[in-house]
């Protein structure tokens, strides 16, 4: 048994985004009132009742809030953003003190991921050991919001406003990172991994030791870059080139493979629009005009360290 | 091959600019059916991954009304007068030392950071706070090249030094995926010889950022050189 699991976090959320869609359909001058109030309401849907709901009506639900975003029909509202001026006053009132509840947030999600999973009375966990570090992001963020509500002396309608704000700013590329998991599933269910580790191996003479390797590494690179995730990349790539040419083949050692075949992908996730979450949202999130300006600034990191790594493997896994 | 038309319908789709949502849910749909489910095993998947998956958006959505309250109350603008206190800080120091401050912690076990709990309030406005500090007013470029390169430090930081330790997910992941194959590896050493891959990462970031820190300061000297011309012309 388990008090806090993910899914009271998960109602946490729901009540969040509920409260950006009631704010939506009040507001009379929004350019996209009711595709924005349809779309925010089913995902707020999607929190507060997504473990009873069928997975083939989520599906539908998830159809009909994609149909509203290409029709233009989310758009953020006119939510006003306080003047410089007088955010810079406040700051010069409360001075160091403001960094406080933003400071907490890490501090205690680290102590709670500490302390948490550990705390049981008999067979009752006080959070689900599984997630400790959602539930500790979770229970951190209530505790600095309230730090943050009697610092600032703001009224409760402030936090509303403000998250209304930021999240329609985001606006539908907000599930943008679990549509693209969808997405990753779909593929590998139809074993799309399989054509291309069959394609790679087939059009590289791979009884090279250096060339399974290469093989290897641009095959999790490129493979990421299609899923949007390493973790998916994984098991098809080691599975279809890493684990028949490189260690079976020519008798390379599977952790340092493991490892640095890992990086290979995440060189690939720095790359992809696919990687939403990372790569996407953030630029929606520090609004940028140039929504790729996070893969451009990651680009020329990401193939020098693609190709360090590769020689890094070539020269370790045969040896160690 | 049939089976990689998904992927063709997202270039293309990327290519043309289509709304990315209705791509990618296009190429889960036609990818599902030429490989033989039907409309609705197709949507029940998305559906159910859609919902397992909720737990990728948390973080944002949590933290912005915290964010929120914190940044109509000044947050960004005492980050920013902060480091200008700081001489020696350009905005590639400051997001060389968060991606150190990252990794090194990520390396530890600890997840401190995050796009929306410290690149957006923090950060970003440090970096930006720091260039001001040294060549003035900022221009919309500059400004948005400091906010991209703050995101790439939180992803090259968090990806490169979550690995080094032996308990995350990419781990355990590749533990579950050996075992799975009968295959018998050491969590230890998955774990450390990632290390330099993660210091190659770390130099990398490093160059990028003091290109970065050139690139600004360029862009305030022709500013400021074109403006003299302007007076003797």
């Amino acid at each position: 048994m388990n008090i806090i699991t993910l899914d009271s976090i998960y109602y946490l959320l729901g009540i969040i985004v509920a409260f950006v869609a009631i704010r939506v359909l009040l507001d009379k001058n929004h350019p996209t009132r009711i595709g924005s109030f349809l779309f925010w309401g089913i995902f707020a849907a999607t929190f507060l009742f997504g473990q009873w709901m069928p997975p083939i009506a989520v599906g539908y639900l998830v159809l009909i809030m994609v149909i509203i975003a290409s029709f233009g029909k989310v758009k953020a509202g006119k939510e006003k953003e306080l003047k410089k001026e007088e955010r810079e006053s406040h700051a010069e009132r409360l001075k160091g003190k403001i960094f406080l509840p933003a400071i907490l947030i890490p501090v205690i999600t680290v102590i709670g991921t500490l302390t948490l999973g550990k705390i049981h009375f008999g067979d009752v966990q006080i959070v689900d050991p599984k997630n400790v570090t959602l539930i500790s992001l979770g229970i951190s963020t209530i505790i600095a919001y309230i730090a943050a509500q009697i610092l600032t002396k703001a009224k409760a309608s402030v936090p509303m406003q403000e998250s209304s704000r930021l999240m329609q700013a985001i606006g539908w590329a907000i599930i943008l990172p679990q549509m693209l998991s969808a997405l990753g599933g779909i593929f590998s269910t139809a074993g799309v991994g399989k054509v291309v580790s069959e394609i790679v191996g087939d059009l590289l003479p791979t009884n090279y030791a250096f060339v399974a390797v290469v093989a290897y590494c641009l095959g999790m690179t490129l493979f990421t870059m299609i899923m949007g995730n390493a973790f998916a990349a994984f098991a098809v790539i080691t599975g279809g080139i890493g684990l028949p040419l490189i260690v079976h083949m020519h008798g390379g050692n599977p952790a340092i493979m493991a490892a640095l075949g890992m990086f290979a992908g995440y060189c690939g996730t720095l790359m992809t629009p696919m990687a939403a979450n990372f790569n996407i949202v953030p630029a929606m999130l520090l609004n940028l005009k140039n929504k790729n300006a996070v893969i451009q600034a990651q680009v020329p990191i990401a193939i020098p360290l693609m190709i360090a790594n590769m020689l890094l493997m070539y020269f370790l896994v045969y040896h160690f | 091959m049939i089976k990689l038309i998904g992927i063709l319908i997202v270039a293309i789709g990327f290519g043309f600019r289509l709304n990315t949502l209705l791509v990618v849910m296009l190429a889960g749909i036609v990818t599902g059916l030429v490989s033989g489910f039907s409309f609705n095993d197709v949507l029940t998947q998305f559906g159910q991954i859609f919902i397992d998956n909720r737990y990728m958006s948390l973080p944002i959505i949590l933290t912005l009304p915290v964010i929120g309250i914190l940044e109509r109350y000044g947050l960004k603008e005492r980050a920013e007068s902060l480091i200008k206190k700081a001489k020696a800080a350009t905005a590639g120091r400051v997001m060389l030392s968060y991606l150190i401050i990252r990794e090194l912690s990520a390396a530890l076990g600890l997840n401190i950071g995050g796009h929306a709990q410290t690149v957006r309030p923090l950060v970003a406005p440090m970096a930006e706070g720091a260039a001001a500090a040294k060549h003035g007013e900022l221009s919309e470029e500059v400004k948005e090249d400091i906010k991209a390169h703050a995101a790439a430090s939180e992803n090259v930081g968090w990806f490169f030094g979550e690995d080094i330790f032996i308990a995350t997910g990419a781990i355990l992941l590749m533990k579950g995926f050996y075992d799975s194959v009968g295959v018998d590896v050491s969590v230890w050493d998955m774990a450390l010889w990632g290390i330099p891959t993660a210091i190659t990462a770390l130099l990398l970031s490093w160059w990028r950022f003091s290109l970065l820190d050139k690139r600004i300061q360029k862009a305030s000297g022709a500013g400021k050189s074109n403006d003299s011309k302007k007076t003797t012309a």
